[in-house]
Parts: structure tokens; sequence; C-alpha cells
């Protein structure tokens, strides 16, 4: 019910929403659960186990209770706490786990049979038959219990991520985070101040205290507004700090559009890493709830939640409120409904001695021993000295004590420690380097304490990050103290719910301890107390000290579970924002990507490249037409091939030569300027790690090249080389990948195409084989190699790359009117099989120089890379598996990479196993299905005959064992 | 987590790719026997605390040792590969 005139939102602005179809009317500011409440919608949710009706308990985001499902479609969030949802016109929100409805649950039965639900259950009942386990108890089971569940569909919604960096980072803007950073702010610091609820002020907005003799509310504004004037600020409001990580870097999740129609310009919620110098905790503490009989009856709430929708939403949580405390500051509740005009049916306070100055009918020594009312709370029953009574309420107001919130300092596996005066957890100083605890976050409980202790971490952080923070005058506020019994069970007829969010009862952990799970985090796992969203934010100190009671020890001996980040539930999709798609993969295209797109070829992914496959004609409907086709065309005319992606290195220094010797198996020293040589590079185990070119363009300079696959591989390697084992040679390494646009010219008539369009032409004198030199096409000035991976007479031309796509486009052109065009991947893969050249399909990680048939490139004369590893016995011996060529006897439907080696009468089992096939194709040249392959001893078994079996797709084949090189072994090719 | 690049100053740890420990600087000739050897390419040590380990910048191109705490998971400071070895 609103009560007119109270709360700090403007009631005359009013929103609309839908609570399972049912239309709510609320107000701008109010939360789902302020807006509900404020219409006496009790019944919000159904528990997790039993399906217990259950109402809103909090005010804040460690609500238990009402979990709720908001949105449809796509879009429909489960399990979101119906205290953190902000109201917006047209508002969906539906309840969950509940089955018709949520005032009749058919599941509520479980309920019924809870004596046979406790702790373990699971365990001790579907243990046998193993089988049905997975068949029928789980899918049983998980339809039975649960939360809210997923819509299955793609959430198309737009989610962000994003970094902030700071001097200090302030966890929770109540009297001890505003104080701090205003302390820090005005000293100079740049200070960031984040807290998770829509509107900063923390506690001052939920309490009826005055500051410097104005309202909380009112103080905490004009901080802000000092705050937010000051350009070294940033205020993050709607922004929970979810974790604390290493070297003072915070994850953080803010409700960025959430409070918004989806489908706006905002993003709906957006992920913050904040790396800070320093930080302030100042999160404030959680009110914990009383353990007495059937306590979580909608209606059952913490006194602060009933202090909070009074004094900040004008919403009274009952017409008859009884309040139940073990501390003075439940009395406040009783106070401020009072003043609101509510009625308060009886103020029980669990002490005593308690004196309490209320104009209320006041219980001492009471104590909360049942309630009544099936879907909300009709009455309690207290005992006292005087005997037992019921009462009437339809709301009951409760506080066992308030914990700090301790969470994040315990989030690189500090221990919290015990505080006897407020019995609670309290942070230990340096559990987070640089991390400070103040005000009700450092068990410090009143206004005029938290200002002072915000005070003091402000300038304590403005010091240690070098600035100097003027005395702060503190501000006049309420120093009461806080004091309290402990009081965590009432013990009586019912079940007495600790962790409302889990369905776990004090009777769960006590059975938890008999069955000897006596350790904290056995109990835990035991009875799934302080799992789920709200991780026990409600429920661990009380079960801790339940669980301490029946293992005879103290809560501090029994300790705490580990806290673990995130705070709140982070939503997948902000925490992996903007790593969907491409921005999981990434991707690049060469220059004349746009031309071979528009020819029609299918894109592939070359690492993050993308290269064509095959460029199809009219007439040809399968991709081995092309192939075909194109291999010809490169064996009989010219092809155009773009190889940028190689990578390309260029190396430079006086030393450079000598460098290239130590990284390359071969020498490099004496190759002369204006030739390339081919290289192989090793790691230092002895494996090939790459291969490529390497052109000398000068005394100290060189361009290498490398696989595609390798290149930052190899990059980072040679930097590894220069800087970590060789720093004496003077050499500098640049990538020049992206600079350079390189184009094969591939095929008996590619120097014809070549002397059409260069400024100067060339020739078997001027370039012969393995040479390079500086070229000019059209004016622009490249380099042209004579070099090739398809055994054809070809070259590379290499122009920047802004040049690119013209020269791809112009020599496309050129070569189809020679007979000739564009080819790519497929065929040249087929080309370069039938040269028997290796890619990382052979050369996998796991091959020496040795299996490949290159150890005679290993020099002998100098030091390299990999040599002393290279020479060990069992890396060059001949029962090792070796690179051959594989040729079918016969007729054969395909060959297949992957398929296994065997003798060919021998059983296809792994002990008779011989090696295996990494590459195959059909070669159109050789008319037949070709494959390379590893084989023990292979070099020496040329001409026999084996079976190449592939289990995984069901493909044998035998084949002759051949030299790896099919098509033009003497090289003729090349040079002519 | 956060390391320290002499170039660039402290960096979040995903621009930087991890190799190992700092050992590998300490290559041995090729007089040295296989055994010398093997252990250079795979033996490490497991330290519980102080550790010196090879990341590379990838932003700069820097190798570096850096300087750090198994423990504590204090990063104290990272020396760039060319400086320790010469």
């Amino acid at each position: 019910m609103r009560i007119p005139g109270k709360g700090l939102i403007d009631t005359s602005k009013t929103v609309s929403f839908s609570f399972d179809g049912r239309r709510i009317e609320g107000v701008e500011g109010d939360t789902v659960a302020s807006a509900l409440l404020a219409n006496d919608v009790r019944l919000v949710a159904r528990s997790f186990k039993y399906h217990r009706p259950r109402g809103v308990l909090t005010a804040g985001s460690e609500e238990p209770n009402a979990l709720v499902t908001t949105g449809s479609g796509a879009g429909a969030e489960p399990n979101v706490r119906a205290t953190m949802v902000e109201i917006h016109e047209g508002l969906e929100v539906k309840s969950q786990n509940r089955w018709p409805s949520l005032g009749f649950d058919v599941l509520s039965v479980n309920d019924l049979a809870a004596p046979f639900f406790g702790a373990g259950f699971y365990y001790k009942t579907f243990m046998w038959p193993g089988v049905l386990w997975e068949k029928l108890y789980e899918p049983l089971i998980r339809r039975a219990a649960g939360l809210g569940a997923l819509s299955g569909k793609n959430n198309e919604d737009r989610y962000e991520r994003a970094y902030a960096f700071c001097d200090l980072l302030v966890i929770g803007a109540g009297p001890a985070g505003l104080m701090a950073a205003l302390t820090a702010a005005r000293a100079g610091a740049d200070v960031i101040l984040a807290d998770e609820d829509s509107r900063m002020g923390g506690r001052l907005l939920a309490e009826s205290e005055e500051i410097d003799g104005k309202p909380g509310h009112v103080w905490a504004a004009e901080v802000l507004a000092e705050l937010a004037g000051m350009e070294n600020v940033r205020l993050m409001p709607r922004t929970t700090v979810t974790g604390a990580y290493d070297q003072g870097t915070y994850g953080a999740l803010e409700r960025v559009g959430l409070h918004k129609a989806a489908g706006g310009h905002l993003p709906r919620e957006c992920f913050w890493r904040i790396v800070a110098r320093r930080s302030i905790l100042a999160a404030g503490a959680l009110e914990r709830p009383i353990a007495f009989p059937n306590n979580d009856r909608p209606g059952i709430m913490n006194a602060g939640a009933v202090r909070a929708y009074l004094n900040r939403w004008g919403v009274a949580t009952g017409k008859r409120v009884a309040v139940y405390g073990n501390n003075d500051g439940a009395h406040q509740t009783a106070r401020d409904l009072m003043a609101a005009g509510v009625e308060v049916a009886a103020v029980i306070d669990s002490r005593k001695d308690a004196s309490v100055a209320l104009d209320a009918p006041v219980i001492t020594g009471g104590r909360v021993i049942g309630t009544k009312g099936r879907l909300g709370l009709e009455e309690i029953t207290v005992a006292s000295a005087s005997g037992e009574r019921q009462i009437k309420a339809d709301c009951l107001a409760m506080s066992g004590g308030w914990n700090p919130t301790v969470h994040l300092a315990c989030h690189m596996n500090g221990r919290p420690v015990w505080d006897e005066a407020i019995q609670s957890f309290v942070p230990k100083p340096g559990m987070i380097p640089g991390m400070e605890a103040a005000g009700a976050a450092n068990g410090v409980f009143s206004t005029a304490g938290c200002l002072a202790d915000g005070a003091r971490a402000g300038e304590a952080a403005a010091s240690d990050l070098g600035k100097k923070a003027a005395k702060a005058k503190l501000p006049k506020a309420s120093d009461s103290a806080y004091s309290l019994e402990p009081l965590w069970v009432v013990e009586g007829k019912g079940r007495q719910w600790l962790d409302f969010q889990n369905d776990v009862t004090v009777k769960d952990v006590r059975l938890a301890a008999k069955e000897n799970y006596r350790s904290v985090e056995h109990m835990k796992r035991y009875t799934t107390q302080g799992m789920a969203p709200d991780q026990g934010k409600n429920s661990n100190v009380a079960a801790l000290a339940v669980l301490a009671d029946a293992t005879g020890r103290g809560i501090p001996e029994t300790g705490t579970t580990t806290y673990r980040p995130p705070f709140v539930p982070v939503s997948i999709a902000a925490m992996g924002a903007g790593a969907q798609g491409k921005g999981f993969a990434p991707q690049r295209f060469t220059t004349s990507h746009a031309a071979s797109v528009e020819r029609g070829a299918p894109m592939i992914e070359a690492g993050m490249w993308y290269r064509p496959s095959y460029f199809p004609r009219p007439g040809e409907s399968t991709w081995r037409q092309a192939c075909d086709r194109e291999v010809a065309m490169v064996r009989e005319a010219v092809g155009i091939c773009d190889v940028s992606t190689l990578g390309k290195i260029d190396v430079q220094g006086p030393d450079a030569a000598a460098f290239l010797d130590f990284v390359y198996t071969n020498t490099m020293s004496t190759l002369p300027v204006g030739k390339v040589r081919y290289g192989l590079m090793l790691r230092e185990d002895g494996h090939v790690m790459d291969d490529g070119t390497c052109a000398r363009f000068g005394e100290g300079h060189f361009v290498i090249t490398t696989t595609t696959a390798a290149a930052a591989l190899v990059m980072r390697h040679l930097e590894f080389v220069a800087q970590g084992l060789r720093p004496d040679l003077d050499v500098q390494l640049v990538s020049v990948t992206e600079q350079w646009a390189q184009v094969g010219v591939v095929g008996p008539k590619s120097r014809d195409l070549l002397n059409d369009l260069l400024d100067a032409p060339i020739s078997d004198e001027t370039l012969p084989y393995m040479g390079h030199q500086a070229a000019q096409v059209m004016g622009v000035k490249g380099r042209l190699f004579r070099i090739s991976f398809s055994g054809e007479h070809a070259y590379e031309l290499a122009v920047p790359a802004r040049y690119g796509e013209a020269l791809y486009r112009v020599l496309v052109a050129r070569a189809e009117m020679l007979g000739g065009g564009a080819y790519g991947m497929e065929a040249l893969n087929v080309l370069r099989i039938e040269k028997g050249h290796i890619t990382h399909a052979e050369i996998h990680g796991r091959t020496t120089a040795f299996d490949i048939g290159f150890d005679k490139m290993i020099s002998r004369k100098k030091d390299c890379v990999g040599q002393k590893m290279a020479a060990r016995e069992g890396m060059v011996e001949e029962s090792r598996e070796q690179l051959v060529g594989l040729k079918p006897v016969g007729a054969v439907k395909q060959l297949t990479a992957g398929a296994h080696i065997f003798v060919e009468d021998a059983q296809a089992k792994r002990e008779n196993d011989q090696g295996y096939v990494t590459s195959v194709c059909y070669s159109p040249t050789v008319q037949s299905f070709l494959g390379l392959g590893f084989l023990k001893n292979g070099r020496a078994r040329y001409g026999e005959r084996v079976r190449l079996v592939d289990h995984l797709r069901g493909v044998e084949a035998v084949c002759e064992v051949v030299n790896p090189v099919f098509f033009d072994p003497e090289g003729g090719r090349l040079r002519g | 987590m956060r390391l320290i690049c002499p170039h660039c100053g402290e960096r979040d740890r995903r621009e930087f790719t991890y190799q190992g420990a700092a050992e590998i600087l300490d290559r041995p000739s090729l007089e040295v026997g296989n055994d010398d050897w093997a252990d250079y390419l795979h033996l490490r040590e497991n330290p519980a605390g102080e550790t010196k380990d090879m990341w590379y910048h990838d932003p700069c191109g820097a190798w570096i040792v850096m300087h750090r705490d198994t423990v504590s998971h204090a990063v104290h400071g990272g020396e760039l590969a060319l400086e320790v070895r010469k």
C-alpha cells in the first residue's frame, strides 16, 4: 500500500507493467518489488525445492525469494531479482517454478512430502540402479526443482564490455562511500564511485535519519552534486562491482539499458574491467533473517527492507506490522511505521533486558515460535515469560543483526575475522592488496561512525596515492550504539528456514553435522546451503552458527566457506560481450578479397585469413570440376593466386646473415644478393617448426617468408632468439606481411604474361630460378621473385598493399587472355601434392627434418636452433615414420587424410599401425588419387603395397608406396 | 592480472604471451651432452613463491623476464631479455 506523502519518488508519474499477465501500476523509480508491494501483492514466487509460497524478503541484490523472469521470447531473462529490476512502461514480469499458477501450484505437494526430502535425499535415494539416473531420476528432479528457464533462443540484445582506470575505486555510495570518495576527490585523486543501486546514497535513502540537520538523502544528494561537478570523479550508478582480481583489477556489471524497454540505442548491460591503484570497500552490510518456525511466509521480511520500502518508496509492507529483533535497530522500524500511520501490532525483542521506548505493544524476552497464513502471513505466535499468545499481523519485520558485506575483500582467498561485538565477520586489512574496507562493510554500524570511517579511508587512500587530503569536516549524525544478543535459531514446531533460495532448514544443517559433514565446505555441498544466485548472502553466517552449535565448536573455529566472484550473478552475454561471431574470430582479408568474391569464389578460412577456395565457371557443377580445370590451367598456361597471407619478415642489421644462420638449419650467410633460398626452421627440441623462403636484398638485408598459419609464431620465435638467445647479434626484425601484396604468377606462360606488363622485360639470364630483383609494373615499384610452390615456371610479384587489388585484377585479366586465370586453395593444394611439397599437414609439430627427408639441410658447420636435439639417435632412426607418396593400385573411390597405413594383408588394428596419411587429392595431371603420408622406414619401401584404412569414415584403399614427388621429379619445368 | 613491460609500463595480461621459465635463456652450447640439453629443454622448477618467467609483449615485441610471486600473485617487475643477457 502506498502512503501519500511518504517516500523519495515522484508518485505522480505512473508506470504500468504486467506481472503474470496482470496489469500493475507503479510509479517512476519503483522496482518490481516495491511496485508489487505497493499493490499489496505479497506472493511473488515459489521456492526452489518445495514450491513454498514466497514473497519479497529484502530490498537489494541479496534477494533470495523474489526471482522472476523479465521480457519474453529470445530476450527473456530468468532469475532476475524483483528488488533490482526498475519498472518501465510495458515491462513483462513472470513468476517462476510454478504450474499452473503462482497461487495454485501442483508441485507444492513436494512440500507435504518434505519429511522425506531432507539434505542428502537425492544422494541416498537415487543411488540404484545407476542406469536410471540419467534417463529417469535426473530429468524428473530437474523438472520438479528449479528456477526460471532459459528461452533456448539466441539472444540478439546488445551487450558491451568496457575498460576503466582510476586512482581510487570506491565500492558503494552510502555514507561511508560518499565520504571516502569526497575526501579523496577533493585531494585530487581520480575517483570512480560505483554503486549497484539506480540511485546513490545507500542506507541514507532507506532510513529516516538526519545528517547535519537535514534528511540523510538530502545530504547525500548534495555530496553527489559536488562529486558530479568534479572532473576527476566518475559516478557509476547501477554498477555492481562483481569481483576483485590481481593487481587492482575489478570486474563490474553495469545495467545500462535494463531499466528501459529493449531495442533502444542503449546496450542492456556492460561488463567493466576497472583497474584501480587503490580501492575502498564501502559496500555496507546485509541484514540477516531469524530462523524461527515457518519464517518463510510472504509478508515476513527483513526489518531494514521494511524501512527501505517505507522511507524510499513510500510503501507500507502491511496494514498491521509486527517487528521481531535481537537488536536496537529493529525498534526504528516500529518508530518509522508509526510515524507513517501504519499500525504496529507488536514489537518483540528477544532480549529480556531490552529497553524499548515505543508507543506500541512491546514484548521483551519474546520469541516468535510459529506463523500462519497459506499464501501470506496472517498470524504469529509469540512465546515469552508470560506464556504464548497469537498476534494478528500481515507483515513481520525481522532483524537478526547485520553482516558486513565482506565478499569482495575475500575474493583472493583471504578469510575474514570474527567480531564478537557484532556477531559477524569483518575484513582484515591486506586481504586484497590496495583495498581497504570502510563503514558498515568494516563492521562500523552507526551513521556517524560510517561517515568518520569513510573519511579516514579516503584520506588514507589519497595519502597512499601521494595526494594530501585536507582534514575532512565530519557532518553531524546519529551515533547510537549497536547492541545485540546472538539469536540464530528459535526452536518450535515447524521448519526454520535458513537459506530461502535453496530451501535449506536448520534441521538440514544439523543432519549434515550428524552425518559427519562437519566441515563448513562439506555442509554447504551436502545441504546446498549458500549456493545459487544469492550465494548465501542471507544465510551463511546463521548456517555457520547452527553448524558450530551442532558440532560443539565456536563460529570462528568453524570458519567460512570460500567467497568467489561474482558477487551477483553476471549474465554470460555481458561477460562475453564483443566476443561473439567476428568478435570471437576476427576476419583478415587480402587486398584481392572483393575481386575473388566477385568471381563467385567460396572463401575459406586459413587462420584468420579468408582465401578463395576455387573459381567456378559456367557449366561447372562441383568444386572438383573447377579445381581440375584450374590445375590443368596452371600446368598448361598460367594461373594467378594471391599469396599475400604468407608471413613476411624484414630482417636487417650487420649481423642479419649470422642471425639467419642461427635460426635456419641451412646456411643463409652464403646466399648471394639477388638470390632466394628455401629455408627450414626447427624448434629447439629438434622438430620442424616452419619452412619458407629467404631472399637477400643486401649484405645486411633479407626478407623471409613463413607459412600463413605460423606467421605470428615465427615472428615471436625470431624475436625470442634475437633478444633472449643472441643479444650479441645486431639485428632488427619487422613484420611486413600487411605492407606487401604478393601474387603468384604460375605456369609455362607466366613469363610471357609478365613481360607484357613489366616496365623492363625479364629472361632466364636476368632472372633465373631462385632469383629475385626489383621490378616496376605500370610505374609501380615492386619486387619480383622467381620461386615456385607448384613445380611450374613461376614468379611472385609483390607491390605495396595499396596496389594489390589493381595488380590482382590486371594479372587475372591477362592470364585469361592467355588461356589461364585465377586459381584457389583447392588447386594450390593439388599442385603442391603432385610435387610432394609439404605444408603444416606434414610439419604438424611431431615430424623431424629426417622424417620429411630434409636432414641434409641441417648444416653441421654452425650451431642453429634445434640442431643438437635433432641429432639424437631417436630423431634419425630408420624405423621412424618417413614422408612417402601413396598411389592407389587399381580403381579407388577416394583417399582420405587421417587414414592409417597397414601392411597389405595385416589386420587393421592399432598394434599393426605402420603410419598415417596427411594429405590427399585427385590429380588431373597424373590422373589418379594421390596421397602424402608418413610410413615406418618409408623411404626404403618404395614399390611396396600397403593398405590405407580410415576407421572413422569407413574407407579402405590399397596403395603403392612411391617417392612423394609424383610429377616432374627432375624439376625441368621450374627452370624451363 | 597486470604485468609490467619495461617499455610500456603496467599492462593487461591479455597483451602478453607466456613462454615458460626464464631458464630458457641459459642455452647450452653444442658441446654440452644430451642429458644436460634435455634438462635445459624439459626440466623446470615448480616454485611456490618467487619466480622468473618469460612473457612476450605482443604490441611492442619485447621479450621480458617477469619477476613474480606464484603465492601472493604479486608482480614485482619486468626486465628486458636483451638486458638480462647482455
